[in-house]
């Protein structure tokens, strides 16, 4: 076999070794930047920084409730507000992701129009709310803290009206001593709800006499706009003196029944979410304390309040009670 | 030679961008509303995944019969330690200001949080036995019997991340998962070793 001899190649083709050196040093700087583009982009990918603004519409006619008298009753607080970003891009809406900074890019476009919301059950006047029945009883402004079972809480101006309002006109008869709340139920809406996290559709409960306390309300919006969908649109449940997770959000059903209802994270988890879930610094979560909180916004933790704050309101509701038997 | 120096600082190099991302996140406050619980996610995140490539690197070795992916296993399981400090750091310092008390407390009623700090605890002999010199002073076979804590630590990891997750057990379910994985193949190894492969010299009998 022929093989070329060396000197074949000739010298004015041998690559100059300064020009080697520099090709490699090329080559090593765009894989470093090649790689380095890469890992930052997935990182991004999989963390990415929470964030969204919502753009919401203004509701009309709100009571406002600045008074000595609206402190005393608990339908104000003078604490610092919570910013609008902060309540709309960090909270918990599992039928849209389990990711507290997920919900609000996830819920993004959620169709509210038609909505209706029905109330049943032991009524003498069973009734189909549609969403602009609802939006015509007298709004007010509810300044209330609101404290997550997860250690976490905010102050947030709900504007809504007292559920017990929407009760007195379906007169709940003798036998009903509970109410029953359930979310809408629609995996092509809701997302998260094609996933097992939770046993769909979600549900809460109250009993009568809470329901009909004046602290509870149903809100239908919050800074004077109506309610964004990660929040709960368009209209949800808010009990201030228990955990965040008993006021449930985007409410298609109330039925007023005789024996106290199942509700989700009960269902979920009976050792550690009770009926009740008041809030109550001196029982802790199986898991973890709840004497602390974290407020949005603040640096170091605060004590948690009993009954969030709201004793002087409520606790007459649950004399006599072991608060630690029925947590 | 010059090729293993500069993959190595390519990787170091890679190994950092999520903390430098998340500084960067966290100088433009980019970090929602509870940038503490963020940060605490993140850093133990990237504790779990860089602990996972650890373990990986030895059965993809053996699976692939690339070897010499070996020689970056020390820097990526000093980077999961690495991770494993800044989190545990944020816990300490951001969420109990080095308060004792409160730490003993919370460690006490938060069980999960006890496991985390026994994974790092786990983590932080291998960390100062990584070197070359304790390599040698400690004999390669005892070394390697202290390093088998990795597997503890990441056994530990993964409970600590499902045991803080309230319902959505996906995530810690999947690093579960691949730990399972990752950790049957060694048993399968050790059960089932390769045949010992033929010197290339050895007689074959050909058709």
């Amino acid at each position: 076999m022929h093989i070329k001899k060396a000197d074949d190649i000739k010298v004015s083709e041998i690559t100059d070794k300064q020009v080697y050196l520099n090709r490699r040093l090329f080559m090593r700087g765009a894989t470093l930047a090649a790689t380095t583009v890469a890992t930052g982009l997935l990182y991004r990918q999989l963390n990415p920084p929470p964030r969204e603004t919502p753009e919401g519409q203004k509701l009309p006619n709100i009571t406002k409730s600045t008074t000595d008298q609206a402190l005393s009753n608990g339908f104000t607080v003078n604490e610092k507000l919570t910013p609008l970003e902060d309540i709309t891009n960090y909270n918990n809406f599992y039928e849209f992701s389990t990711n507290k900074a997920s919900v609000a890019v996830e819920s993004k476009g959620f169709v509210t129009k038609p909505w209706t919301v029905s109330v049943e059950g032991l009524v003498r006047k069973p009734r189909t709310f549609d969403l602009d029945e609802l939006l015509s009883f007298q709004l007010e402004e509810r300044v209330y803290r609101l404290r997550c079972v997860e250690g976490w809480s905010m102050v947030i101006p709900w504007i809504g009206f007292p559920l017990s309002k929407i009760l007195e006109q379906v007169e709940p008869t003798e036998p009903a001593k509970y109410v029953a709340f359930q979310t809408l139920l629609d995996p092509k809406r809701m997302p998260n709800q094609q996933t097992g996290v939770l046993d769909w559709p979600y549900v809460e409960g109250l009993r009568l006499d809470e329901a009909m306390h004046p602290l509870t309300i149903l809100a239908t919006g919050l800074y004077g706009e109506a309610l964004p969908p990660q929040d709960g649109a368009p209209i949800r449940l808010v009990v201030p003196w228990k955990y965040g997770f008993k006021s449930i959000k985007s409410i298609v059903k109330i039925a007023l029944v005789a024996n106290e209802p199942p509700t989700t994270w009960n269902i979920q988890a009976p050792n550690e979410y009770g009926f009740y879930s008041n809030v109550n610094p001196n029982v802790p979560h199986p898991r973890w304390s709840q004497s602390r909180e974290r407020r949005i916004g603040e640096f170091r933790m605060r004590d948690t309040m009993m009954f969030n704050g709201y004793a002087e309101q409520v606790a007459h509701l649950y004399t006599g009670m072991d608060l630690k038997r029925y947590f | 030679m010059k090729e293993l120096r500069f993959s190595k600082l390519l990787l170091f190099i890679n190994g950092l961008v999520p903390l430098v991302l998340l500084l960067w996140d966290v100088y433009r406050k980019q970090v929602g509303a509870n940038p503490l619980e963020f940060v605490t996610h993140t850093t133990g995140m990237l504790t779990l995944v860089f602990l996972m490539i650890t373990l990986a690197l030895t059965p993809v070795r053996k699976i692939s019969g690339l070897n010499w992916i070996v020689k970056f296993r020390r820097m990526v399981g000093l980077f999961a330690f690495f991770y494993g400090v800044l989190h545990l750091l944020t816990y300490l310092w951001f969420d109990r200001f080095f308060n004792l008390r409160s730490i003993a407390g919370d460690v006490a009623q938060r069980p999960f949080i006890a496991i985390g700090v026994a994974a790092f605890f786990l983590m932080v002999p291998l960390a100062i036995t990584s070197t070359n010199k304790m390599v040698k002073r400690l004999g390669g076979k005892r070394w390697a019997m202290l390093h088998k804590l990795i597997y503890l630590a990441g056994v530990a990891g993964v409970i600590h991340f499902w045991m803080l997750v309230k319902s959505d057990k996906r995530l810690p379910l999947t690093f579960g998962f691949i730990l399972v994985l990752l950790l049957a193949h060694r048993l399968f190894v050790k059960f089932y070793p390769p045949e010992t492969q033929l010197p290339q010299d050895s007689f074959i009998p050909r058709e």
